[in-house]
């Protein structure tokens, strides 16, 4: 049937300045642009355009604007352009719309509404350029007390201490998958995590052996469809993280579609070319909460005790009630992720729909927990659209010990958020397996920029924490009064546990 | 005995201390004997570790009452002989070990097993071998719900599921590889399998059922057997009666079906790029 | 602060937990002792978090056998005063003592307290003996939000806790009891770590019912009970649960069979596949009891005078086994549990999801013969 649709985008392209070097043809993965010859022209669909920019990136004469199409549906802040567009689109297709990355939708930020501190006259601030600032973070199960014996003049540590990991910054690279993003990706995630020193998460479709060196920077997940979960990867990892859900979709499970399964992820994953990795929606081993607890214990017992356990949910209404039984099932660590967390592939309905904002959840785990007394047991991350080292320092100031980003870290590596990951055609080299496009995402460069990110957050932690007269981020976690809210209801603030600014 | 035992355990759980586990196993002819009354599931595993470790390489173990992830997280192809009912997660993901038991198991057979095999004389709960990417199972009686879910496979791993009686719903849902077989020996004369959605999701691998079945999933269609089918099937089962002394010729001389995914790519059309 | 408050202190739509499930019976009605259930149990140790333990014994008190025995426990003296008023207005109390008990792991015991009583002659009008008893509890349990009625049937008894069900036993002397049914529950609760109520089984009359897993549809479950004049004041899938067959048994005489289709009915397309008969008999329940359809994973053993069911959800997404040895049925969530008290059965099997497993004193009734060859 003729579609209704008229296209997102035009490229608008200024003669003058074109040179038909052609790079934006071979540059563009879409097959938006095409020279002509006999026109001497490059010629624009406008239909396939999805506003990654590459081609206005690599122009060299910036010749190249990218505009909403200007032909708009008449103003109507119930029936949105997108409402309408996507109901146009289920009428042609008849299926579930996928989309790509994290939640676009205004007012579930609650970072934005959260201001800091800042220490005068009553406290000194301190300087961060000349005095040591302490950012280490130790991940794991800490002990409700220490006991010690004293063996002819030396006190020796007696309580056995659960496994732990240690990150030089509270921050971690969040689980991408293999298959989901390319080699390179995985490659560069390793090296900068191993140079920086702090650890990154496999995703759920396996570890290829050639990152193995990097093991003891490695988090390996072990998600509902079990892709690469063998006793090697069990064995090289420095922590298990068992995902449950993820804030994109809760609910359901993982999903790379057939397009993005070619023979180096046949491979990981064990399944045919070509063919759709749905990971199940639960874990078929996990249907109540002592389930959970049986599955923690398998993989202590196959990892003979001697790495922490994470369990990783999405944020939904009850995530209270499910951390503290997390926390009771023996896990080691939480990582939580909110409505606003990226995926590959996801039902844009679920990514839109289904979650809350992780500070709200963030904050109800961390107070709930200390409420029963067990916050020690597990270490919290907190994930879902972290976008800056003010996020940071917020979500710590709630609760969280440590932060997962994965949007920010492709973001650094080239991505433009322009939500089409699940094509496989991403023309930053990011998230595809094509190993043509992969090609274009160098792993040296990107682990540069990788790292680059990650000093320059600490390095405006470190300010921040400076500024609130604090030089070691355990005054911070949890610290509550360093936060106040501006424009945030009471019920709001009484969930997040922060006063109004001005109080 | 117990000279053979030299390894040392930090993490026991067992008040009475690992001096007093290691009094719990016999040593003869190189085979350990465990009694596993009483014991802790940790107490047991780490006990069998350390047998293995020191060079054990067959454990009989007694009296064993619902401990849970035996033959888990050993290496070296070890054989393990359970007598009572093991707990749930048998053989978690298991390497290169066999397990033996000697009654009923519980749910989680073979969970996410990567090698090896597991060989039970009676029946299994639910969640046989979920994610199995290598190895077998086999069972002599019935097993539950949601055998085989999601089993991969990947040029010579390929996983192995027999089920002597029969299976319950969801049987190999979104299977991505590997062989099940139903046998169906435990149902009355003429009686049908009664699974429900057998196959949903389904897109690689082979499901063999021997009797009447019913109720496959869309995604799912029986075929006859081909000849490499007949070599493949005839050989599991000859393996199958090779443990529990049934009769390969009567066995194989019912009918057959073969399932095998419609698609490769059940789900494509659910989804809109 | 009341105990339905303490119940579920951070206002969650409603307690989330797991467990561990035992039941044991002698379909002959010879009485036996705490032994074998509670090792059962105790050997399940791992589902639970020894945040809760609990008990249900029937035949439990013989020399009282037409009495209503009522176990309550209290938050304080206070509580205590105002209950015996309120009790002594209603019913004629032919004993009524502390619970005995004995040192034990458990944490922080309330007052407990059990009184042998009949109705008071004269005040009930239009009404059972039954269910002018259960308006008087359900009356206690909301009145001052410091006393809860925990058990209120005739010749059985609940005991529960917080603690491992093992430590539980221990607390409750339960050696010193002999019954022909026990059901047991070791409990992993997530949000209501302290309080002694919500521990199972929960009872309502001589029903109990000990349950794993937890019941998606719970919101709507409760609000239709609540319609006949069930208060869900414990806010758990169980309190749900026990009322739903309170109602569809003994109010609505639904046989154990029907009641089980009701809240694990088949699907549609198996409906539609049934001879004529039987379909209109199975969509008439569901447009009927649609509301107490139990959506998500879950397992119970439910008991009353003389009747021991396990029951899965339909598409069984949580284990139970059940065997038999000479004159016993085990309901198990663990098979190991049932081979260890009774090595050697006669026959150990993991029924269906949505069938029943029923173990019944004496024979059956003649209408639940006809509704049975309906609906099989």
């Amino acid at each position: 049937m003729k579609t209704y649709l008229e296209p997102e985008y035009t490229v608008e392209r200024d003669d003058d300045r074109c040179i038909r070097c052609k790079v934006c043809v071979n540059q563009c993965t879409f097959d938006t642009h095409y020279y002509d010859q006999e026109d001497d022209k490059v010629y624009s669909k406008n239909e396939n355009c999805v506003n990654c920019h590459r081609c206005v990136a690599f122009c060299p004469t910036q010749a190249i604007t990218i505009r909403r199409n200007p032909n708009a549906y008449t103003t109507n802040d119930n029936w949105t352009q997108e409402a309408i567009r996507d109901i146009k689109r289920q009428a042609e297709v008849g299926g579930v719309l996928l989309t790509g990355m994290g939640c676009d939708k205004p007012n579930y930020s609650y970072w934005d509404r959260l201001l800091l501190n800042a220490s005068q006259v009553t406290n000194p601030s301190i300087d961060p350029l000349r005095e040591p600032m302490e950012l280490r973070t130790f991940l794991g199960s800490k002990a409700d007390r220490l006991e010690f014996e004293l063996e002819s003049r030396d006190m020796v540590l007696t309580t056995k201490l659960a496994p732990q990991v240690c990150v030089e910054a509270p921050i971690l690279f969040s689980a991408l998958s293999y298959g989901a993003i390319s080699f390179n990706v995985h490659e560069a995630l390793a090296r900068a995590s191993t140079e920086f020193g702090t650890l990154f998460n496999t995703g759920e479709g396996g570890l290829d052996s050639r990152l193995y060196g990097y093991g003891s920077h490695t988090i390996v997940q072990v998600a509902s469809g079990r892709f690469g979960v063998h006793p090697d990867y069990l064995d090289v990892g420095a922590a298990v993280e068992i995902k449950i859900g993820q804030g994109a979709k809760p609910g359901i499970g993982g999903h790379l579609p057939g397009e993005k399964v070619g023979p180096e992820v046949s491979r990981t994953r064990m399944i045919p070319i070509g063919t759709d990795a749905l990971s199940p929606a639960p874990q078929h081993d996990i249907y109540s909460i002592e389930d959970l607890r049986q599955l923690i214990y398998a993989l202590k017992e196959a990892t003979d005790y001697t790495k922490p356990v994470s369990v990783k949910i999405a944020a939904v209404h009850n995530s209270a009630a499910i951390a503290s039984g997390i926390a009771r099932a023996g896990a080691d660590i939480i990582a939580i992720d909110g409505v606003k967390g990226g995926t590959g592939a996801a039902p844009k309905v679920s990514r839109d729909n289904v979650g809350i904002p992780i500070e709200l959840a963030l904050a109800s785990v961390d107070q709930r927990l200390r409420e029963e007394g067990i916050r020690n047991r597990v270490s919290i991350i907190a994930a879902g659209g972290i976008r800056s080292s003010a996020d940071v320092v917020k979500a710590i100031a709630l609760g969280a010990d440590a932060v997962y980003i994965a949007t920010a870290a492709v973001v650094a590596m080239g991505c433009t958020v322009c939500q089409r990951c699940y094509t496989g055609k991403c023309p930053w080299g990011i998230a595809t397996t094509d190993p043509w496009i992969s090609k274009r995402l160098n792993p040296d460069i990107a682990t540069r920029r990788l790292v680059n990110l990650l000093q320059a957050w600490s390095a405006e932690i470190k300010e921040m924490m400076g500024g609130m007269g604090v030089n070691a981020i355990e005054s911070l976690r949890g610290n509550r009064l360093h936060l106040r809210g501006v424009g945030l209801t009471d019920t709001e603030l009484k969930i997040l546990g922060v006063k109004m600014a001005g109080e | 005995m117990n000279e053979k035992i030299k390894v040392h355990q930090e993490d026991v759980t067992s008040n009475l201390g690992w001096q007093h586990l290691k009094e719990q196993v016999t040593v003869k002819d190189g085979v350990a004997r465990v009694d596993a009354g009483g014991m802790h599931y940790r107490d047991l595993n780490a006990l069998t570790k350390a047998l293995n470790e020191d060079g054990i390489r067959k454990v009989e173990i007694i009296n064993v009452h619902g401990q849970r992830y035996l033959g888990t997280g050993l290496h070296g192809g070890i054989e393990i002989d359970v007598y009572g009912t093991p707990g749930n997660d048998l053989g978690a993901f298991m390497h290169q070990t066999t397990v033996n038991v000697y009654g009923n198991a519980q749910d989680g057979c073979g969970n996410t097993m990567d090698d090896g095999r597991i060989i039970v004389h009676g029946h299994t709960g639910d969640i046989v071998g979920y994610s199995m990417r290598g190895g077998s199972i086999f069972i002599r009686d019935d097993a539950g719900y949601r055998v085989g879910i999601h089993m991969k496979e990947y040029q010579e791993k390929r996983p192995v599921i027999v089920v002597g009686g029969t299976a319950q719903d969801f049987l190999g849902e979104y299977m991505a590889g590997g062989v099940l077989v139903v046998l169906g020996l435990t149902l009355e004369n003429g009686a049908k399998h009664t699974a429900r959605f057998v196959g949903t999701g389904m897109h690689s691998g082979k499901i063999y059922v021997r009797g009447k079945i019913d109720n496959l999933s869309k995604d799912v269609e029986a075929l006859e057997l081909s000849e490499d089918d007949r070599k493949l099937l005839g050989s599991l089962v000859k393996e199958f009666c090779g443990y529990f002394g049934f009769e390969a010729d009567r066995i194989m001389e019912h009918e057959f079906s073969k399932l095998v995914p419609v698609s490769k790519r059940p789900y494509e059309k659910l989804y809109v790029r | 602060m009341s105990w339905i408050k303490l119940n579920n202190s951070y206002n969650d739509d409603k307690v989330i937990e797991g467990c561990s499930l035992f039941g044991m019976m002698n379909l002959k009605g010879e009485r036996f002792s705490s032994k074998d259930p509670v090792r059962a149990i105790a050997n399940m140790h791992d589902r639970g978090n020894g945040l809760g333990g609990g008990f249900a014994v029937y035949g439990l008190y013989p020399d009282y056998r037409e009495d209503y025995a009522l176990h309550i426990m209290y938050m304080d003296e206070d509580a205590k005063k105002d209950t015996d008023c309120l009790l002594q207005d209603n019913f004629s109390i032919q004993i009524d003592e502390e619970i005995p008990t004995k040192e034990a792991n458990v944490k922080d015991p309330p007052l407990m307290w059990r009184y042998f009583v009949q109705p008071k002659k004269g005040l009930i009008q239009n009404q059972s003996d039954d269910d002018f008893v259960m308006e008087k509890v359900m009356k206690i349990n909301t009145k001052t939000g410091r006393a809860y009625v925990f058990s209120s049937g005739k010749d059985m008894g609940v005991f529960k806790g917080v603690g491992f069900p093992e430590d539980i036993a221990e607390h409750f002397c339960l050696e010193e009891y002999n019954g022909y049914l026990w059901t047991c529950h070791g409990r992993f609760p997530t949000n209501t770590p302290g309080w002694w109520g919500g521990a199972h089984p929960f009872n309502i009359l001589d029903w109990t019912v000990v349950h794993n897993g937890e019941i998606s549809s719970y919101g709507i479950n409760r609000r239709y009970l609540e319609m006949f004049g069930y208060k869900c004041t414990m806010q758990t899938d169980t309190e749900v649960l026990a009322y739903a067959f309170d109602l569809l048994i003994r109010r609505h005489h639904l046989p154990i069979e029907v009641a089980a289709r009701v809240v694990a009915p088949p699907f549609w397309d198996e409906i539609d596949r049934e001879p004529q008969e039987k379909r209109i008999f199975l969509t008439a329940l569901r447009q009927t009891y649609g509301s107490l359809l139990m959506n998500g994973p879950f397992s119970i053993i439910l008991a009353h005078q003389g009747e021991m069911i396990g029951l899965t959800d339909r598409i069984k997404l949580r284990p139970l086994t059940a065997g038999v040895k000479g004159d016993f049925l085990y309901l198990s969530s663990e098979e190991a549990s049932i081979n260890l008290v009774s090595p050697n059965p006669d026959r150990t099997w993991n029924p269906k999801g949505g069938e029943p497993v029923v173990g019944r004193l004496g024979g059956m009734g003649l209408k639940e013969l006809i509704v049975r060859g309906v609906i099989q």
